[in-house]
């Protein structure tokens, strides 16, 4: 079973251009986002309203030692009351095959706005986190990694 | 067999606010990785997670391919009233899984 | 004890705490007993807590699938390992920590799956669980999980020697395409990076162990069958006694030190 990691592509490219001369085969593309698509995936949460930087906190590891499971926590600060809390917490990515990561609805109930999952990032790339606010209002966190890749794995 | 692990504080003071820890044990196959043959993987994913405390709804998330296998969930909420908090993973090929946990609110 | 620094002691062959561990050779490049230092210790913050935190340590999964299998009736005889070990947080406690171990009724050393199935033929008289297979894995773990936090110590003695021995030489053998032996990253490399990622000293604390590279629970034979493959070397199949002579040493050469199963490791 092949995961085609970035390592197993720049393999396979090298041995084409290495002189097969079977330029067709050159159109081997990693599926992935792009920063476009990570944004136009963040439009269609935010809409027009502007995006503010601040009271959001999103938490990862800035060197990622495996990226198949990378702990995450976004955290927001808010009183957490009827008046004033966060709505949803929405967090993107800009490299992976699909630019959404997660989407959690909170409210009033949960009496802090925190929240923390495990996430596959598949190349070093920027994370953001959105949260949306009971006002309407959108504010955003990003979070720059780094992902390396395991050594002595199992497929060649 | 869907195994799933949910840590929740045995007991709470009425407007605490509790720390919810959870864990099911699902492959999360994303739907773009390719067996030797070049084959896609198809998708089995969770892809909704829903939290209700004595029946009414307090957490919600949506999850993608992105959230690693085996997903980790950790939300908290404030402690109301003695009951139960329920829990229930839905996601591709009719998988469900449901989980539920008493509390004891002083 | 002698005021000589240990490794000294070591490589005179002089007992070690009460052990007797004669060593022919003082191979340069093994690590000082003192400078030990677990996977966990190469580990990201973020990974360690994973591990720390049972509520969030994706092996415990395997571990309650382990209980449930533990507790469960199997086999011409519908007898659980329950029904003749009782609870496992006692009869199993300390014994994954001094495993690989002579059967027996056998010769040969055999590891924790091995021992499983031998149970399960001789006294559920149910089939053998397939190696590295999901059930054997959780019950694995379920018994790994008893010797958390205890040393870890297998027995060496005329019937294992041996054994140990062939283990060692393996260990110091190069091999594969890339002609490297275990040595070489492990005891000489240890601390430098390999593709970006740390290379730690390949000591056993802590199997079976969810790696994130993975995603799942695996044995130490399915990390070690990585190894070869990095190493461009033809794996073993899955079961081999090369594999458990491997683990004797290595469990020698990790004596002492914490066994922390069920770990997780990237």
């Amino acid at each position: 079973m092949t995961v085609p990691t970035r390592r197993q592509i720049l393999i396979s490219a090298v041995a084409l251009i290495g002189g097969t001369g079977m330029s067709s085969l050159l159109a081997i593309k990693p599926t992935s986002a792009t920063p476009a698509m990570m944004r136009a995936a963040i439009r269609k949460v935010v809409g027009e309203a502007p995006l503010r930087k601040g009271k959001v906190r999103l938490d990862l590891p800035p060197l990622i030692e495996n990226g198949n499971t990378v702990p995450m926590t976004v955290s927001v600060d808010s009183p957490m009351t009827e008046a004033d809390h966060v709505k949803a917490i929405h967090v993107f990515n800009e490299k992976n095959p699909q630019p959404n990561v997660l989407s959690v609805r909170l409210g009033p109930r949960a009496g802090k706005a925190a929240i923390s999952s495990r996430i596959r990032l598949a190349d070093s790339q920027t994370v953001t986190a959105i949260a949306e606010m009971s006002d309407g209002s959108f504010w955003s966190d990003e979070a720059d990694v780094v992902v390396t890749l395991a050594a002595c794995v199992e497929g060649i | 067999m869907a195994r799933a692990l949910i840590n929740v504080p045995a007991s709470a003071k009425r407007g605490e606010v509790m720390e919810i820890k959870t864990l099911i044990s699902h492959p999360m196959e994303p739907g773009y990785r390719t067996n030797s043959t070049g084959e896609i993987l198809p998708r089995d994913t969770i892809n909704l997670f829903v939290c209700t405390y004595n029946g009414e709804e307090i957490f919600r998330a949506e999850l993608s391919p992105a959230i690693a296998a085996n997903p980790f969930i950790a939300f908290s909420t404030v402690a109301t009233a003695s009951g139960k908090l329920e829990f229930k993973w839905t996601g591709d090929n009719g998988f469900s899984a449901t989980e539920s946990v008493a509390i004891t609110v002083e | 004890m002698s005021l000589w620094p240990r490794s000294f002691v070591l490589s005179c062959g002089v007992p070690l705490f009460g052990a007797v561990v004669s060593v022919s050779l003082a191979i340069g490049g093994e690590i000082p007993l003192s400078e030990r230092m677990s996977g966990y210790d190469f580990m990201s913050r973020g990974t360690q807590a994973m591990q720390d935190d049972d509520s969030a340590n994706p092996a415990m999964l395997s571990v309650l699938d382990g209980e449930a299998l533990w507790n469960a009736a199997d086999g011409a005889t519908s007898k659980s390992c329950a029904d003749c070990h009782g609870d496992a947080r006692l009869s199993m406690k300390g014994v994954a920590a001094r495993y690989p171990a002579i059967d027996r009724a056998g010769s040969r050393p055999v590891d924790i799956a091995t021992r499983v199935n031998i149970c399960r033929a001789e006294q559920q008289k149910a089939n053998p669980l397939p190696l590295e297979g999901k059930k054997l894995l959780a019950i694995s773990s379920y018994i790994g999980l008893q010797s958390r936090g205890m040393p870890i110590g297998v027995a060496i003695d005329e019937g294992t020697r041996p054994f140990l021995q062939s283990g060692r030489e393996m260990f110091f053998q190069r091999q594969g395409q890339l002609n490297l032996s275990c040595a070489q990253c492990h005891d000489d490399n240890w601390g430098q990076k390999l593709s970006g990622a740390p290379i730690p000293q390949g000591h056993p604390t802590g199997y079976p162990l969810y790696r994130l590279e993975w995603q799942s629970l695996g044995s130490i034979q399915r990390r070690l069958r990585n190894c070869l493959i990095g190493m461009r070397a033809e794996p073993y199949p899955y079961g081999a006694q090369e594999y458990v002579v491997l683990e004797l040493y290595l469990m020698w050469r990790a004596r002492g030190m914490k066994m922390e199963s069920p770990a997780v490791r990237p």
